[in-house]
């Protein structure tokens, strides 16, 4: 049993001018120990998606179709009172921005503590003490005369650290990291990348990476779900993805990304841009940007279908279809 | 030998950050200032691509802004075709010859104007045409140029996506007929599609229109794509400097080999590495000597002592003790 189960879940927010539908039946795993990347660009739904997991959307955001199971048991619609000790103990989160997780009132000891006793059944002085050896573990140099500090005493990077360590030290099975190293330097970036990526491992967790930046998740994640106007365009093992798009809009993204290894004098383009929630377009969303598309793409909207090694929501890959 | 357009020749910038008088006064601080560009020298052939990358506060924006003359200098100078920069701002006819474009589509255009007026508005300025009805033909003519329609000029910029409003920058940008565009992380707010479609456009406009870029970008694949030469920085100082293809393919200073290492790849797929520890150190209080010590694998004594001068590699300037001593293997 995936330790993750999201199934055709939709999220709405209602607005005056009628209900806007951000989300729109979207269904993948994640299993235990697995690093499932999830990219698009901005307002594809990467955030909602991770939102709606941890039960963080934002009012009048809601939930309005579908099913996210965790280890088997749902939790899309459990109570605030019963869904808090899942947060925190069960699933963990690191948002782009330290600042917005680290409270500046607090010292960062004082923070890893209360969140260590509200999950753990530690005393105070050995919740302390297991404060001092995460912030060891996430590489904060002279933890123990550091822990007192507060967050702005700290770098951008070592805030991030921070917040990575308040992420992990409930134990949390799963780790929602929504593009955790976008604010950081490259070199700080890498840091991080490699710090995240040794600790869910040596630490079993399971770990959905939000991001844009596919160069991370290329290097990061186990598979990757592309995201387009609120739906999952192609979702599959990373190499496959990344090397051998099945999806004409994946396609088109990786062709978009300058390469360090050669040099080319155009890069690929996709033109037009994604459209809005107010105008997806019927069919396939991607339709009015596909250089693949072909009249069924403007009526039918494709569900995500056996493309080879990835499945793709494109009628490419549909059975009996001629393939291009 | 190509024109230079603009030449800097051991620039410096410095911004005083002490706290306000009366205090100081009261703590008997002295006064602090900070050194954000040291001693920066480069030059820029006509037609060309002159890119500067580097971490964040490492200087690019303040390079950028001098280019342009936004800053005066704190030592050394700048020439915009072969005058001093100082002297070609005062000249109109100079001004309107180089323009820039910034990192962020949705800060940089006043979004009370109708876009044609938004574009309009260096026109206007430098008195290049008169008659409404050249004008409105212009920026017709602009908008068409950076993939928008004419149309569009009557819609306010909150009516455009970021990639639409960052081509808006440019039809603006290039409405005052420049040949020489200092552009400060053009595409950095963006996704990489629009990206793609923006670094496209760029290209096109320069072999089209034969113009001059200083490109600063901190995204290495997009320097790569976008330069004929290329600077890294380093703590306001240029440590490496050469043809784009000669630092990619054989970095030389140990920093130049630290970005490139750290940039994540779509080549990278199931690889793992080392990071580089340590952070960019502050610049009100930089390291001795070479200021990239604290976080070099090469690093020893001279290095903290001494600052390493800009010795000849190829085509290319490196300054670093241990290029210069043949030490990096
Ligand atoms: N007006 C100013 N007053 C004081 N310090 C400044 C000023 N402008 C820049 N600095 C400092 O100078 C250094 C270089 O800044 P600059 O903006 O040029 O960096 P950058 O390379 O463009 O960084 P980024 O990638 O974050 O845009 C930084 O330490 C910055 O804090
Ligand atoms: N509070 C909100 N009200 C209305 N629409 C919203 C709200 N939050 C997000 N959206 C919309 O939902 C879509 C997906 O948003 P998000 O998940 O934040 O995108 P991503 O993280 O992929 O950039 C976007 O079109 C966004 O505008
Ligand atoms: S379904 Fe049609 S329009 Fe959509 S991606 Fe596939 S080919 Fe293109
Ligand atoms: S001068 Fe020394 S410390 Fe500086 S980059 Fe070269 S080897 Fe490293
Ligand atoms: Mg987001
Ligand atoms: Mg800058």
């Amino acid at each position: 049993m995936p330790l993750l189960e999201v199934q055709n879940l939709t999220v709405e927010f209602p607005t005056r001018r009628g209900v806007l539908r951000a989300l729109d039946g979207i269904s993948f795993d994640i299993n235990a120990g697995e690093v499932l990347g999830v990219v698009g660009e901005s307002g594809a739904g990467k955030s909602l998606t991770g939102a709606a997991i941890i039960g963080l959307l934002e009012p009048p955001g809601r939930v309005a179709g579908g099913q996210i199971l965790l280890n088997g048991s749902r939790i899309d619609n459990l109570s605030r009172d019963k869904l808090r000790p899942i947060r925190g103990k069960q699933i963990g989160a690191i948002f782009q921005d330290p600042l917005t997780t680290l409270n500046p009132l607090y010292s960062v000891g004082r923070q890893l503590v209360e969140t260590i006793q509200t999950h753990l059944k530690l005393s105070d002085r050995d919740a302390r003490e297991r404060a001092v050896q995460w912030l060891e573990e996430v590489g904060i140099p002279a933890a123990r005369q550091r822990i007192d500090a507060y967050p702005h005493e700290f770098s951008g990077g070592m805030r991030q650290r921070v917040v990575i360590a308040l992420a992990l030290c409930a134990e949390p099975r799963l780790v929602i990291a929504d593009e955790p190293t976008t604010a950081l330097d490259v070199s700080i970036q890498a840091q991080i990348i490699a710090l995240l990526r040794g600790l869910t491992r040596d630490h079993g967790t399971s770990v959905m990476l939000v991001t844009h930046d596919m160069g991370v998740i290329a290097e990061t994640a186990d598979r990757v779900a592309v995201m387009y106007a609120g739906r999952i365009a192609e979702i599959g093992p990373v190499r496959d993805v990344v090397k051998h798009p099945a999806h004409p809009y994946t396609e088109g993204l990786m062709g978009s990304i300058p390469s360090l290894e050669h040099r080319v004098e155009r890069l690929r383009q996709i033109d037009g841009a994604m459209p809005r929630l107010t105008a997806i377009p019927r069919g396939c969303a991607f339709n009015p940007r596909c250089p693949k598309v072909f009249d069924r793409c403007r009526n039918d909207r494709p569900e995500l279908m056996e493309a080879g090694v990835t499945r793709a929501a494109c009628w490419l890959y549909a059975r009996g279809a001629a393939h291009v | 030998m190509s024109e230079i357009v603009l030449d800097a020749v051991e620039v410096s910038r410095d911004f005083d950050v002490s706290k306000p008088w009366l205090q100081r006064v009261v703590s008997r601080e002295p006064k602090r200032t900070l050194r954000a560009v040291d001693n920066v020298s480069f030059a820029i052939s006509r037609g060309t691509t002159l890119s500067l990358v580097g971490e964040s506060g490492c200087g690019k924006s303040t390079v950028a802004r001098l280019a342009v003359g936004l800053y005066a200098p704190s030592g050394g100078e700048i020439r915009f075709e072969g005058q001093p920069l100082s002297a070609a701002r005062a000249q109109a006819a100079l001004r309107r010859r180089m323009n820039m474009i910034f990192q962020d589509p949705y800060a940089s255009l006043n979004p009370r104007w109708r876009v044609r007026d938004i574009v309009a508005e260096p026109i206007r300025a430098f008195g290049l045409l008169t008659a409404r009805d050249a004008i409105t033909a212009r920026v017709g003519e602009l908008l068409t140029q950076v993939g928008l329609a004419p149309a569009d000029g009557e819609k306010y910029p909150h009516e455009f996506s970021g990639g639409q409003r960052q081509r808006i920058s440019i039809a603006r940008a290039l409405s005052s007929e420049p040949e020489f565009l200092v552009c400060d992380e053009p595409t950095s707010a963006l996704d990489v599609s629009v990206q793609a479609q923006i670094l496209n456009l760029m290209r096109d406009l320069q072999q089209r229109l034969g113009l001059t870029y200083l490109f600063i970008s901190h995204n290495l694949a997009v320097v790569r794509h976008m330069s004929d030469r290329l600077g890294v920085m380093y703590l306001g100082r240029i440590v490496e400097l050469g043809p784009g293809e000669d630092v990619f393919r054989t970095p030389r200073h140990p920093y130049t080999r630290l970005l490139l290492d750290a940039i994540p790849d779509l080549d990278m797929v199931g690889k793992s590495r080392t990071p580089v520890g340590g952070e960019v150190p502050s610049p009100i209080d930089p390291p001795s000597g070479c200021t990239f010590h604290p976080r070099c694998p090469l690093a020893n004594d001279r290095c903290r002592r001494e600052k390493p001068a800009h010795t000849k590699h190829g085509n290319v300037l490196v300054a670093c003790h241990a290029v210069e001593e043949g030490r990096t293997a």
